[in-house]
């Protein structure tokens, strides 16, 4: 049925029907049919209503009266949403909730909505990463429209470097203020504003706008097909972002500079503006427990590279390396770091510190190195020599040369790591790869929800790195890595809030999170097979920041440049190729080792690290982790 | 009375309800999702609407007819109820879970026992007109007619 004729037609007879149609007639023709929504709302009225109007959008609906039973759909099904609406108070389980870790397992666009309309909940939906928030009753012209957020998501975290990317960003965020000046009315004033949004949208801009906007219109039929080239952020390119943001300095760094100290051909301003952006959401949320802010970052670029697993007590060295690393990842190896010093073992830590100088460089020079930029990267590295491990200790220590770490922070997780069975790193891992979401950080301990999270995050590569793996590398660095290098300190934003869990605990919690890991280190591995070329190397950077495009293999549109990417991660279906991939570890695992083969090496020297680092720092009891209340956004300056 | 008669009936007597304020333009809402292939679809979401209200207007009774009061739990329902008679279009229901949400924030009994009447009260109303409505349109549909579409002038 065609909206339209819905909205005509209604009662037929004689009557004229054109009263009823308010003015949103011209923007149904936009909406990409087949985008496949859930809906979640434990009102039925509501639940039945939404059902209808979005079937009346020709979209997919999928209802749920139940957040955990969305969640386990969404769970086994990790590309089968485009996005998700979900209502805010439901009894089972906050609406913000539900939203934080379907950002962080799946990084869906979620749409919050409510007949709450005081600025305070909005509020909440804004920062805690809401791409929309609807108020009810809800009209049809609100729905029509949710669509442009699928195709912003993907839009703004991906662009084409050679494109024309600056008239598209812009064209973009101008579409995405309209949009969001026009969501935050009143139900009521949503079809006019919708309008004009649409008309200033389509009006405006170059005939490229132009064109975009008819390639959008005829061809993608399919709401998959939106997908646009995009710019990975790869390990390396993020490295390079960081280095750049810390060479300016976190809080004076604007994007042009950067854009200029990165000097990435293809790179467009708005593509640093909007990964800056992320970044200092993610620093903020990690602001909390980490106070160098700057030297965490420096830790970031260069502890990446660091075998985690060894390194653990360098936290804000590895945070540097880590820079890739999604900033919640690194943030909590930092916090493991800095929050243990009584664990840190002697005998490793000494010779990292000069490993991480000589890494440090190592690291600079090899865009191998997986800054786990939230590359589950991690998953593979079992097979990954030991000699990696070298060169990320090098570069730790290289990291930690820079930044006085804090050694005694750094002690106790080499020590932990040394001592910890090698299923411990994974789930530190975990813990480091929450996304910058605060979820993030909270699921880590908890180890399966945080894990899966893996768009939104950085660490995914980390807990790559963290899973098993690494044992054999594990046990190498420790000895390596000096537990005075820790630059843990010095990483910004990287401090954890909560302290590792102690590694027994996360046996479990790594076998769920392998799989997510696995997922993405499959990503991170295919990308990284694709040279780093910015376009190919889509999956890693996405683990990094929220951005679910990679995850999202049914994004055929990606099909350019991941197109490796999506072979691999579409095929198997047990593979996951998405971080995202909760519980499939297994055969995802595996799949992703022989992917990796390449990767295993950086990954494996990561992953030791991060399992050092998880394990140091005290991936405590899961249950207290997992209680996410307790770390309240609130605390995170935004 | 003739189809034609039935029709206008109808007609106005869904223009007294909006005039009245009992419904609001988002039950016109509804009125355009319905159409051939879901001919239903009005009476099936307000019947779901009566089925749900009703279970929360008793849980509601119930809870401010404790000893003592439990406010987070009467207000997730007022709040839920509000939500679900806005989607209708159940204008003064809406208005007054609104009245009734804030004395509850105040956690003020008395007033929200009032409030609570005063809610019961609309909601039999409108409960009863609607299903006047939906017996008129049937009528209509068992004589062979069509349901005249809303015109509406605002």
């Amino acid at each position: 049925m065609n909206p339209s004729d819905a909205r005509g037609v209604l009662r037929s007879a004689g009557g004229s029907s054109s009263g009823k149609n308010q003015g949103g007639e011209s923007v149904v023709e936009m909406s990409p049919s087949g985008l496949r929504v859930l809906v979640v709302d434990d009102d039925p009225t509501c639940l039945m209503l939404f059902e209808r109007m979005l079937r009346t959008c020709l979209y997919q609906v999928t209802k749920c009266n139940r957040a955990e039973l969305a969640l386990s759909l969404l769970r086994k099904n990790k590309h089968g949403f485009d996005i998700v609406i979900s209502d805010v108070h439901m009894p089972d389980m906050d609406g913000f909730k539900l939203l934080e870790h379907v950002g962080l397992e799946m990084d869906l666009p979620v749409i919050m909505m409510s007949a709450d309309d005081s600025k305070s909940v909005v509020l909440k939906g804004v920062t805690h990463g809401a791409v929309d928030y609807l108020i009810k009753p809800v009209r049809m012209e609100a729905l029509k429209n949710i669509w442009q957020h699928v195709v912003r998501k993907r839009r703004t975290e991906w662009n084409v470097p050679t494109h024309s990317g600056s008239v598209e960003e812009t064209g973009e965020r101008q579409q995405q203020q309209q949009r969001e000046g026009v969501s935050e009315d009143g139900g009521d004033d949503n079809s006019s504003s919708v309008n004009e949004g649409n008309n200033n949208w389509r009006s405006s801009g170059s005939s490229r706008k132009r064109k975009e906007e008819e390639g959008e219109e005829q061809g993608d039929d399919d709401a998959s097909n939106l997908k646009k080239p995009r710019v990975v952020w790869s390990v390396e390119l993020h490295q390079q972002f960081v280095a750049a943001v810390n060479q300016l300095g976190v809080e004076k760094a604007v994007p042009k500079k950067i854009l200029e100290l990165m000097n990435v051909p293809g790179l467009t301003r708005e593509n640093v503006a909007s990964h800056l952006q992320k970044y200092r959401i993610y620093l903020r949320r990690l602001g909390g427990v980490s106070q160098h802010q700057g030297n965490l970052n420096n830790s970031f670029m260069t502890g990446q590279d660091a075998s985690f697993g060894s390194l653990s007590p360098l936290n804000g060295f590895d945070l540097q390396a880590l820079s890739q690393l999604p900033a919640q990842s690194l943030a909590q190896l930092q916090a493991a770091g800095l929050g243990r010093p009584t664990m840190v073992s002697k005998s490793g830590l000494p010779g990292s510190s000069i490993v991480d100088e000589r890494s440090i460089f190592s690291f600079k020079t090899q865009p191998q190195m997986n800054l786990l930029h939230g590359v589950p990267t991690g998953m593979e590295p079992r097979q990954l020599p030991i000699g990696n491990r070298m060169t990320i200790q090098q570069q730790i220590a290289a990291v930690r040369a820079g930044h006085s770490l804090q050694n005694s922070g750094m002690r106790m997780p080499l020590a932990a790591q040394q001592q910890q069975p090698f299923p411990r790193p994974q789930s530190s891992i975990r813990q480091t790869l929450l996304p910058n979401r605060v979820v993030s950080e909270r699921s880590g301990f908890s180890g399966r929800s945080s894990i899966p999270e893996s768009s939104r995050v950085l660490p995914t590569s980390y807990t790559n790195l963290a899973t098993q793996q690494h044992s054999l590398a594990f046990s190498n660095f420790q000895q390596e890595l000096p537990v005075s290098s820790f630059p843990l300190a010095s990483a910004p934003g990287l401090s954890v809030r909560k302290p590792l869990v102690s590694s027994s605990s996360y046996q479990e919690e790594v076998n769920s999170s392998e799989a997510g890991f696995t997922s993405l280190s499959y990503d991170m591995f295919s990308s990284k097979q694709n040279d780093w070329d910015l376009r190919s190397v889509l999956s890693p950077h996405q683990e990094a920041y929220p951005s679910s495009s990679m995850s999202r293999n049914n994004n055929t549109a990606v099909a350019a440049t991941d197109h490796t990417r999506n072979h691999q991660q579409q095929t198997p279906q047990g593979m996951v190729s998405h971080h995202q991939v909760y519980g499939n570890g297994g055969s995802s695992s595996m799949k992703v080792k022989s992917e990796t083969m390449a990767f295993h090496e950086q990954y494996s020297n990561q992953e030791d690290l991060m399992s050092a680092l998880l394990k140091q720092e005290g991936i405590g009891p899961v249950d207290t982790e997992f209680d996410f209340d307790a770390y309240s956004l609130d605390d995170i300056p935004v | 009375m003739d189809l034609v008669q039935m029709q206008k009936s109808l007609q106005d007597y869904t223009k007294s309800l909006f005039l009245e304020g009992v419904l609001d333009s988002q039950f016109l809402q509804l009125q355009q999702l319905q159409d051939e292939s879901n001919p239903d679809f009005v009476s099936q979401v307000v019947t779901l609407f009566f089925q749900d209200s009703d279970r929360i207007l008793n849980d509601l009774s119930l809870s401010l007819d404790q000893q003592v009061v439990d406010f987070k739990k009467v207000d997730p329902h007022v709040h839920q109820l509000k939500g679900s008679s806005s989607s209708i279009g159940a204008q003064r229901v809406k208005n007054a879970c609104v009245v009734f949400r804030n004395f509850c924030e105040q956690q003020n009994v008395e007033a929200c026992h009032r409030c609570l009447q005063q809610v019961k009260q609309e909601y039999y109303l409108v409960k009863n007109r609607l299903e006047t409505l939906f017996k008129l349109e049937q009528q209509i549909v068992a004589s062979g007619g069509m349901i005249p579409a809303m015109e509406l002038g605002f």
